[in-house]
C-alpha cells in the first residue's frame, strides 16, 4: 500500500491528489494530516496519474503535505447479531463506550440490485396501532413508505410510536419472528436524536436497535455513508438472521443537501435546484433496499422521514422520493396545530402495497370497502369545506351537511388517538363503520352491499355510540 | 443479450479513467456504439463517444473498484438482442439478460457484476415444423416454418432481413436447437430460429399504414372516450401516487394484443415482482390461457445500473418489432419513459455535454420521437399485416405537464391520458382527468365501433362529453353559489355528470369482474345513464321536484352496474325500474 504526498488541489470537501499506480473507483482512501488526524474518503474519479477523492470528515486541516493511502478495496460494513444494542456514529464507529465490535463478516455498502426475479412481493400486515396508517394507508413487511413532513411538526413522534406499537398478526401456532429497528439519523440535532435515544430506552426497544448518528454538527459528507451503512447492517439481520428489520431513516433531506454540496464542489451540472441529475438514481439505491426476498426468513421495511423545504411537495426531494417509494405518510400543518394527534392527511397519503396486504384472512373482509368509502366521504367533506365558508351550513342540502360531520368526526375520532394507543385494525375498522353510518346506506356505493348488511350500524346503535 | 457469435474481430485496449457508470479507454479501435467488456471483471458497456486516441465507454454495471490500466475489450458488435423463440414467458433486465438465469448463475438473490447470459435458450430444443417445402423460393422476412412457442402463441420463423433468399433445398422437421439449421437455401444460406438485431435500428418493414382498428383495453374510459389504436402511441403523465403503474398493468393484462412487451424502465422493484407474481396466474381474456404466455417482461429497476436502463426502450421495443415482422398486434408498455430520459441526461452529464433544458440533452426530443415512431400499423416486409402499439408513462417532477419529456411526447403521441393528482386523492381511479385528456384516433376508430358495438356509439359518446363539460362548468358556478342556487334543470345535469363519474368513468381495478368491461358492457352503461338522464328530464317538465327524481330508489343502483357478472339483464332490468319510479312521480 503506496503513500503519496502528492496533492494538488483542495476544494470543499474534494482532494485532488497525483498517483503512479492504478487506483480503483470507490476506492477507500485515508489521509493524514501533518497535526497527526487520520480522516477517510472514497475515490470519486479514477483516472491514469490523478484521482479525486471525497473526505467524509471535511478536509478542514488537510494541506498539500497531507499522505494520502488508497486501502485498495471499497467501503465496507463490519455486520454482526452484536450490532444489536450499538450506538455508532455516522461512518459505524462505536461511541456508546461499549466493547469493540468484532465483525462476523465485513460487506460491501454500496449494496448490489436485489434480482427482481428473487423478490417475493409484500404482502404481510404490519398493524402499526395507528389508524390513518392501518385502515386508510396499511404499511406491509418490505415496503418502504416515508413520512413526508416538514419543519415544526411531530414526524419523530409518529415514527417513535409505529416503531414502538409495529406487530406482525401471527397466525395462531407460528412463533413469534424476531423484530429488530435500524436508525439512521443524519444531520439532525443532538435535541432530536436525544428523544430518539431516551424514548429507545424507556421502551426498552434500544436492545433490538442498532443506532447510527450523524448529527447537525457532523461533516456533511459522512451524510451520504450513513443510510448505506444502515441498511448493510438492516440487510445483513434480515436475509442472513432472520430478523424483520424496520429502518427508519431521518432526515432524508439533510442527505440530499449533502449530496448536493458534493454534486456543487464537483462542479456537476446541476440539475432541478442545483440538485444533482443522478439524485433519483442515488436515491432509489437507498429505497430499492427494502423488500423480502424469497426463501429468507426476515424482511427490510423501511420509513425514511423528510421534511418538505417549505412544505412544498413538488420539491425535488419529496417528489423524487415519492417516485420511488411504495406510497407516503402526510404529516398535515393544519391538521396539527388543531391538536389532532397523529397530524395524518390521509387524502394526499398512499400506501400502494396497501391492496395485497388487507382483506379476508390477512386483516378483515370489509377492510379495502371501509378504506374506500372513508376516502370518498372525507374528500367529499373537505370540498364542501370551502363553499361552507362562503355561503354558510345553511345554504347546503342534507346530504352535503351530513358530509361536513362526517369530515370533522373523522378528524377528531379516526385520525386524533394520541400518540400513546395502540389500537388494533378491528378497533379501526369498527370506529370506521361509526363514521361512516353517519351516512345514508345509498351513499356507500363503494361497499359491497352484503357487508353494508353485516356492519352497517342502524340509526339506534349510531346513537348509542354517540353517547 | 447476443453472444452467441464470437468470431468477430476483437481490438484491446486499457482503461484510462473510471467515473461511475462511465469509463475512458485507450488505444481501443472501436465504432460507435460496440459493445465491449470494461475491466478485469469483463463488464458489459457500449462506445457513445470517441475523441483522439480516447473512447468513452458507458457501463452496464456497478464499476466500484475498477480502475485505470485494466483492459477493455470489444466485440466488435453494436448492442444486439437474441430474437427466437424463448423470449415470451421470459424476465430480462436492460440488456436483455434473463433475470432467472442470472439467479442461478450468481447463485444469490443479488445481481452481480460480470455475468452473462444469451437472451434465449441456446441449448432448448423445440418442435419446428416447415411451412415451405424443397424447391420454394424465399425471399428476406418470408415465414419458413412455426415453433409452439407458449400455450397461446405460435412463434413464425423468417428468413432474417439480412439474407439475400432464394430456393429452399431443404426444409427439416423435428425438434431442434435455436442455433441449429432448420431451412437451408440454395445459395447457401442457412436460416436458424435464432436471428440477432442491434437494438437501437429500427427493423424493416414494407409500409406503414393508418390504423384502423382500437386496441380494446377493457377500461371504461379508454375505450369509451380516448381511445387508441392498434399501432398506435400513447401517453400516460402524472404525479406520482396517480396511477400510472396501475394503468399499465390494466392495459397490459386486458388489452387485446397479441403479445405484450412490459419495460418497467428505472421503477420498483416490488412491481416487476407483481408481475412475475400475478401475470403466470391471471388468465388471457381472449385464450384463457395464462397472461404470462403472451408476455415479455424487461425489469430494470431504479437501483440497476443507469446505462441499462436507457438501453432497456430499445431492447423492447426491439422484441415487439420482431413479433410485428411475425404478423402479430404487439403492444409495448414503457413505464416509465421518463426514467429513461433521467438516463440520458446523466449520462450526457457525465460526458460533459452542453445542457439542453432542465439539464436533459438537446437529443431529447429526437431520441423519443425515433422511439415512439417505431409505432405504426405495418405490412411487414413478409405481406403480413402487424402492429406495435406504445404506451408511455411519463412522470413530470412535480406533477407539472410543462416539463421538458411530458412536452417532448405530447408533440408525437396522438393519445393523451392524463393523470390528476386531485382525482386520485378522492380515490377517483383511473384518475384520468376528462377534461385534459384527448385521443386523436377517435375518428379514425369510429366506424370499428359502430359495427362492431353499437350504431350510435359516437353519438352516444359525444352526450358523455358534452354532459361532463357542462358539469366542469357549472362547477365553477357552484363554488361560488352552492348548488342549491341553481336552477334545477342544472342540479338535475350535475346529478347525471355525478352518475357518469361515478357509475362510467370510475372502474375498480381491484374487483374481479368490473377490472375488465367489454366494449358492449361500456356502451351499455353509458345508455343505462341516459335513460334516467331523458326520463329524468321528462319528469322535471311534468312539474317533479328535482329532490324527489334524486331520491327514487333505484338510481344508486347505477354505480353497481360495473361489478354485475350478469350485465345485461342488469342494465335492462334497471332502466325499465328507473322509467317506472320516475313516472310514478308525475
Amino acid at each position: 500500500m503506496k503513500e503519496y504526498q502528492t496533492i494538488t488541489e483542495i476544494s470543499g470537501p474534494l482532494v485532488f491528489a497525483e498517483v503512479d499506480e492504478p487506483i480503483g473507483y470507490d476506492e477507500i482512501v485515508e489521509i493524514e494530516t501533518p497535526q497527526g488526524e487520520t480522516k477517510r474518503g472514497q475515490v470519486l474519479e479514477s483516472s491514469e496519474g490523478l484521482v479525486a477523492i471525497q473526505v467524509f470528515e471535511g478536509t478542514t486541516g488537510i494541506d498539500r503535505n497531507a499522505s494520502v493511502k488508497f486501502l485498495g478495496e471499497t467501503l465496507k460494513m463490519p455486520v454482526t447479531e452484536d450490532l444489536l444494542g450499538r450506538v455508532l456514529d455516522g461512518s459505524g464507529q462505536p461511541i456508546d463506550g461499549g466493547p469493540e465490535i468484532v465483525p462476523d463478516e465485513r460487506r460491501d455498502i454500496v449494496g448490489a440490485a436485489i434480482n427482481p426475479y428473487s423478490r417475493e412481493y409484500p404482502e404481510e400486515f404490519i398493524q402499526t396501532g395507528v389508524s390513518a396508517i392501518d385502515g386508510m394507508n396499511t404499511l406491509v413487511r418490505g415496503q418502504k413508505l416515508p413520512i413526508f413532513s416538514a419543519s415544526g411538526l411531530p414526524h419523530n413522534d409518529l415514527a417513535l410510536q409505529v416503531a414502538r406499537q409495529a406487530t406482525v398478526l401471527e397466525e395462531e401456532g407460528d412463533e413469534d419472528s424476531e423484530f429488530a429497528v435500524v436508525f439512521g439519523a443524519m444531520g439532525i440535532t443532538q435535541e432530536e436524536a436525544n428523544e430518539f435515544m431516551e424514548d429507545f430506552e424507556r421502551t426498552g426497544a434500544l436492545e433490538r436497535s442498532v443506532v447510527f448518528t450523524n448529527l447537525a454538527d457532523d461533516p456533511a459528507v459522512e451524510r451520504t455513508v450513513t443510510p448505506r451503512l444502515a441498511l448493510t447492517t438492516a440487510e445483513y439481520l434480515a436475509f442472513d438472521k432472520d430478523y424483520h428489520v424496520l429502518v427508519i431513516l431521518t432526515d432524508m433531506t439533510n442527505y440530499c443537501e449533502a449530496l448536493r454540496e458534493i454534486g456543487a464542489a464537483r462542479e456537476e451540472v446541476p440539475g432541478r435546484r442545483g440538485y444533482p441529475g443522478y439524485m433519483y438514481t442515488d436515491l432509489a439505491q437507498l429505497y430499492e433496499r427494502a423488500g423480502r426476498i424469497e426463501g429468507r426468513e426476515g424482511s427490510v421495511t423501511q420509513i425514511p422521514i423528510l421534511t418538505m423545504p417549505g412544505d412544498d411537495d413538488t420539491h425535488p426531494i419529496p417528489d423524487l422520493t415519492g417516485y420511488i417509494t411504495e406510497g407516503q405518510i402526510y404529516i398535515d400543518r393544519d391538521l396539527n396545530s388543531q391538536g389532532i394527534r397523529p397530524p395524518i392527511n390521509p387524502l394526499p397519503s398512499l400506501s400502494r402495497l396497501m391492496d395485497d396486504g388487507i382483506g379476508e384472512g390477512l386483516t378483515r373482509e370489509d377492510h379495502a370497502d371501509v378504506s374506500d368509502q372513508m376516502y370518498a366521504a372525507y374528500a367529499e367533506g373537505e370540498d364542501l369545506r370551502d363553499l361552507v365558508n362562503i355561503v354558510g351550513r345553511e345554504a347546503l342540502s342534507e346530504r352535503d351537511n351530513k358530509y361536513l360531520d362526517f369530515a370533522e368526526r373523522f378528524e377528531e375520532e379516526f385520525v386524533d388517538q394520541g400518540f400513546d394507543t395502540n389500537r388494533t385494525i378491528d378497533d379501526t375498522l369498527d370506529i370506521g363503520w361509526d363514521l361512516l353510518s353517519m351516512l345514508p346506506k345509498s351513499e356507500l356505493n363503494r361497499i359491497d352491499e352484503e357487508l353494508i348488511e353485516d356492519y352497517y350500524r342502524d340509526e339506534a346503535e349510531t346513537v348509542e355510540a354517540d353517547a | 443479450m447476443s453472444q452467441a457469435t464470437q468470431d468477430s474481430v476483437r481490438e484491446d485496449g486499457i482503461i484510462a479513467s473510471v467515473s461511475g457508470p462511465v469509463v475512458t479507454a485507450r488505444d481501443l479501435d472501436a465504432r460507435m456504439n460496440d459493445v465491449v467488456y470494461v475491466g478485469d471483471e469483463g463488464l458489459m458497456g457500449e462506445v457513445i463517444e470517441i475523441e483522439g486516441d480516447l473512447t468513452t465507454i458507458q457501463v452496464y454495471e456497478e464499476t466500484s473498484g475498477v480502475g485505470p490500466g485494466e483492459p477493455v475489450e470489444n466485440t466488435g458488435e453494436p448492442l444486439t438482442v437474441d430474437l427466437g423463440p424463448g423470449m415470451l414467458d421470459a424476465i430480462y433486465d436492460g440488456v436483455q439478460r434473463p433475470l432467472d438465469v442470472l439467479e442461478s448463475k450468481m447463485g444469490s438473490p443479488y445481481l452481480d457484476r460480470g455475468v452473462d447470459a444469451p437472451g434465449i435458450d441456446l441449448e432448448k430444443k423445440w418442435e419446428f415444423e416447415p411451412t415451405v417445402s424443397e424447391g420454394d423460393e424465399v425471399a428476406p422476412g418470408d415465414v419458413v416454418g412455426t415453433v409452439p412457442e407458449t400455450v397461446t402463441i405460435e412463434h413464425k420463423v423468417m428468413v432474417p432481413p439480412d439474407f439475400e433468399g432464394g430456393e429452399v433445398v431443404a426444409a427439416n422437421e423435428g425438434e431442434f436447437s435455436v442455433t441449429e439449421a432448420v431451412v437451408e437455401l440454395d445459395n447457401g444460406e442457412e436460416v436458424t430460429m435464432h436471428q440477432e438485431w442491434p437494438v437501437r435500428k429500427a427493423r424493416p418493414a414494407a409500409e406503414k399504414k393508418t390504423p384502423r382498428e382500437p386496441l380494446v383495453s377493457g377500461q371504461r374510459i379508454l375505450d369509451g372516450l380516448f381511445p387508441i389504436a392498434k399501432g398506435g402511441t400513447a401517453a400516460i403523465p402524472g404525479p406520482f401516487g396517480s396511477g400510472k403503474t396501475v394503468t399499465q398493468h390494466q392495459l397490459a393484462k386486458w388489452a387485446d394484443a397479441d403479445i405484450v412487451v412490459y419495460v418497467g424502465c428505472g421503477e420498483r422493484g416490488n412491481e416487476m415482482t407483481e408481475v412475475i407474481e400475478d401475470f403466470p396466474e391471471l388468465d388471457d381474456p381472449k385464450t384463457g390461457n395464462p397472461l404470462m404466455a403472451r408476455t415479455s417482461l424487461i425489469a430494470n429497476t431504479s437501483n440497476m445500473p443507469v446505462a441499462a436502463r436507457e438501453s432497456c426502450i430499445y431492447t423492447g421495443i426491439t422484441i415487439a418489432e420482431y413479433y410485428r415482422d411475425m404478423g402479430y398486434d404487439v403492444a409495448l408498455m414503457a413505464d416509465s419513459t421518463s426514467r429513461w430520459a433521467e438516463a440520458m441526461r446523466e449520462i450526457s452529464s457525465r460526458l460533459e455535454e452542453m445542457p439542453g433544458e432542465e439539464g436533459y440533452p438537446a437529443y431529447l426530443a429526437a431520441r423519443l420521437s425515433e422511439f415512439y415512431e417505431r409505432a405504426g400499423y405495418f405490412t411487414t416486409v413478409n405481406g403480413n399485416e402487424g402492429s406495435v402499439s406504445v404506451i408511455g408513462a411519463v412522470s413530470p417532477p412535480g406533477g407539472d405537464f410543462s416539463e421538458p419529456v411530458t412536452q417532448n411526447t405530447l408533440r408525437i403521441v396522438k393519445t393523451f391520458w392524463a393523470l390528476d393528482a386531485d382525482l386520485a386523492e378522492r380515490r377517483h381511479f383511473p384518475a384520468i382527468n376528462w377534461n385534459e385528456s384527448y385521443s386523436l384516433y377517435q375518428d379514425q376508430l369510429d366506424p370499428w365501433f359502430v359495427e362492431n358495438v353499437e350504431d350510435d356509439w359516437p353519438e352516444e359518446r359525444q352526450w358523455a362529453v358534452d354532459v361532463l363539460d357542462e358539469e366542469n362548468e357549472l362547477q365553477e358556478i357552484v363554488q361560488l353559489v352552492g348548488k342549491d342556487a341553481l336552477p334545477e334543470d342544472q342540479q338535475l345535469t350535475l346529478e347525471v355528470a355525478r352518475y357518469l363519474r361515478e357509475a362510467y368513468l370510475q372502474q375498480n381495478a381491484f374487483h374481479p369482474t368490473d377490472t375488465y368491461c367489454e366494449p358492449e358492457k361500456t356502451y351499455g352503461i353509458l345508455t343505462a345513464i341516459h335513460t334516467f338522464n331523458d326520463e329524468a328530464f321528462k319528469a322535471l317538465e311534468a312539474g317533479v321536484p328535482v329532490e324527489e327524481i334524486q331520491a327514487i330508489e333505484a338510481v344508486p343502483r347505477l354505480n353497481r352496474i360495473g361489478v354485475q357478472e350478469d350485465w345485461e339483464a342488469y342494465i335492462e332490468d334497471l332502466k325499465a325500474e328507473i322509467t317506472e319510479q320516475l313516472r310514478e312521480l308525475y
